[in-house]
């Protein structure tokens, strides 16, 4: 990654994360740089999740620094800099809530203390829900939604957040073609406005077309670089051992 | 006899009039807080609280301090012991519920057994709303209101916290300082209903009506109305009911929430039993002779 514009979207220096006394992240050195989607490929542990937590300061390492738009994460969450679209299972799609009210949630560190919409918000959620070709299905609960439908609202909510930098996890399982496609095409979009975006996955088949570059993870840093050099089946063979390495088809 | 007579005849006894408006009010706040707290799956943890409260509002007793603070002070404490048990050893969290509330019930139920006038204090185990003085109404009625003001102000960061806990971290509030409003508010709610229906109920109250609410609606803010009117509701009907029966207010109030719940279960027209058999009948027979066998037995 020559490119140098701008403050790196993500940075790790000289980091470790244990739990208990399992070594689940060490990074030496990580810079993502801006205005990127960056894929972020591994096994299950292979510290993915760990990864975005402490992007977003949820878990604290135990040694070295992570900065975020060059700020402390605490600091990129106050300003609304960041943004996590959770795994499908993560949330209760029968909660009681509409497509329109989760996406609102996304204005909620720009409000008052009660979270009163303004116009500003309102506007904010609909132009987010026409990105994402939710708007006809903004009063619709979300336990009546598809997966995909789910999946581009939590992208939807992103969007009215205005957030820079955007965590997503697993954004493609359980999720079906065209979502898959609207979402890949709404990521790149984002980034090319400048936003940055890092996509954990285990769908390999959508990288080439949505990721500019992707990071190896196993517990370490194995590889960073454009899409196509981490996809080399010798490349991934690293990641997940030697049985499983078939190009594009992991998961 | 005249059905006038039956509403009007209790409404003659001043203690009726204040059970029926204490009730309501104890009964409206456990139903909103009620909303919350199904959703989160905090039943159990509702249930620990109004529990670990006792020995709290006891020793406010013993010391004149105001019931509330013991018990904010002693539901604080629970959730926390539950925290350290359950996150330093290998103990479960409904084990660790478990452990602690009874133990602090306990130490309540001792705490009871040894302190002098005990029968003010018996009368929280297990509710005394027909001998509500009108100065406990109106502290009853002050904790209710402030607990209605901060979960109204707060109600949309409580529900973000329901919903999603890392979305709210992420956008810099605190899930851990939304979940302890949540549960500080649980236990001023536990004072505010334990002379109604006494510890052993309150769980009760916090969990019906919203559940019942839940079952009727697929938006949050309608469950914020229909959690409570329907749990005042109740309280008026079982209320009445102990009147012309002569049998336990709280126990009757309960039993009514517990009937509609069960009303609701077989009938709500969106989440109910009749309306989901209804539905896969419908879809049995949509998909016609073609026998979609699975959806049929689903259905029985």
């Amino acid at each position: 990654m020559t490119e140098t514009a701008g403050t790196p979207a993500l940075e790790l220096h000289d980091l470790a994360v244990y739990y208990g006394d399992l070594l689940a992240l060490e990074v030496d050195r990580l810079r993502v740089e801006p205005g990127r989607v960056c894929g972020l490929i591994g096994m299950n542990g292979a510290g993915k999740s760990t990864l975005f937590k402490v992007a977003l300061g949820a878990v604290r390492a135990d040694r070295g620094t992570v900065r975020l738009g060059g700020l402390r994460p605490e600091q990129a969450r106050r300003r609304g800099l960041v943004a996590s679209v959770p795994q499908a299972d993560d949330v209760d799609p029968r909660f009681p809530l509409t497509v329109g009210d989760v996406v609102m949630m996304g204005r909620y560190g720009r409000q008052g203390i009660t979270r009163r919409p303004r116009p500003l918000d309102r506007e904010a959620v609909a132009t987010a829900l026409d990105r994402v070709e939710l708007r006809d299905l903004a009063d619709r609960p979300i336990g009546a939604l598809s997966g995909g439908q789910r999946k581009r609202t939590f992208v939807a909510r992103a969007i009215a957040q205005d957030a820079q930098i955007l965590l997503l996890d697993e954004p493609f399982a359980g999720v079906d073609r065209r979502s898959e496609d609207l979402i890949v095409r709404l990521l790149r979009e984002l980034a090319d406005d400048g936003r940055s975006v890092i996509v954990s996955t285990h769908d390999l088949h959508a990288l080439p077309a949505l990721a500019d570059e992707a990071i190896l993870l196993l517990r370490r840093v194995l590889l960073h670089a454009p899409t196509a050099e981490v996809l080399k089946p010798e490349n991934l063979a690293r990641a997940f051992g030697l049985g499983t390495a078939r190009e594009g088809d992991v998961a | 006899m005249n059905p006038l007579d039956w509403i009007l005849e209790p409404l003659g006894y001043d203690f009726m009039v204040r059970a029926l408006v204490t009730t309501s009010i104890a009964a409206f706040v456990c139903a909103l807080l009620s909303c919350w707290l199904v959703l989160i799956g905090w039943s159990l943890m509702g249930d620990a609280v109004s529990h670990a409260v006792l020995p709290g509002v006891v020793l406010a007793y013993i010391v004149s301090a105001p019931f509330a603070l013991g018990a904010v002070v002693f539901g604080i404490l629970a959730v926390g012991l539950i925290g350290i048990v359950r996150d330093r050893s290998r103990i479960k969290e409904d084990a660790a519920i478990g452990i602690v509330f009874t133990t602090l019930f306990a130490l309540g139920l001792a705490l009871i057994s040894v302190t002098p006038s005990q029968t003010d204090l018996t009368h929280i185990v297990f509710g005394n709303v027909l001998g509500v003085s009108p100065a406990e109404l109106a502290q009853i009625a002050g904790l209710a209101a402030i607990v209605l003001i901060v979960v109204l102000v707060k109600r949309r960061d409580l529900t973000l916290f329901a919903f999603d806990p890392t979305h709210a971290f992420a956008i810099g509030l605190s899930p851990r300082l939304l979940g302890a409003l949540l549960l500080g508010m649980l236990a001023l709610t536990a004072v505010v209903a334990l002379q109604v229906v006494g510890v052993v109920l309150v769980v009760a109250l916090l969990i019906i009506p919203g559940a019942t609410a839940s079952l009727l609606t697929d938006r949050f803010g309608r469950m914020l109305v229909i959690a409570p009117a329907l749990a005042v509701t109740a309280s008026v009907v079982g209320i009445y009911l102990s009147y012309w029966w002569d049998a336990s207010p709280g126990a009757l109030v309960v039993v009514t929430q517990g009937a509609l719940f069960a009303i609701v279960f077989l009938a709500s027209p969106r989440h109910g039993v009749f309306a989901a058999r209804l539905a896969a009948a419908r879809r049995a027979r949509r998909a016609g002779v073609s026998a979609r066998t699975p959806d049929i037995s689903e259905a029985s």
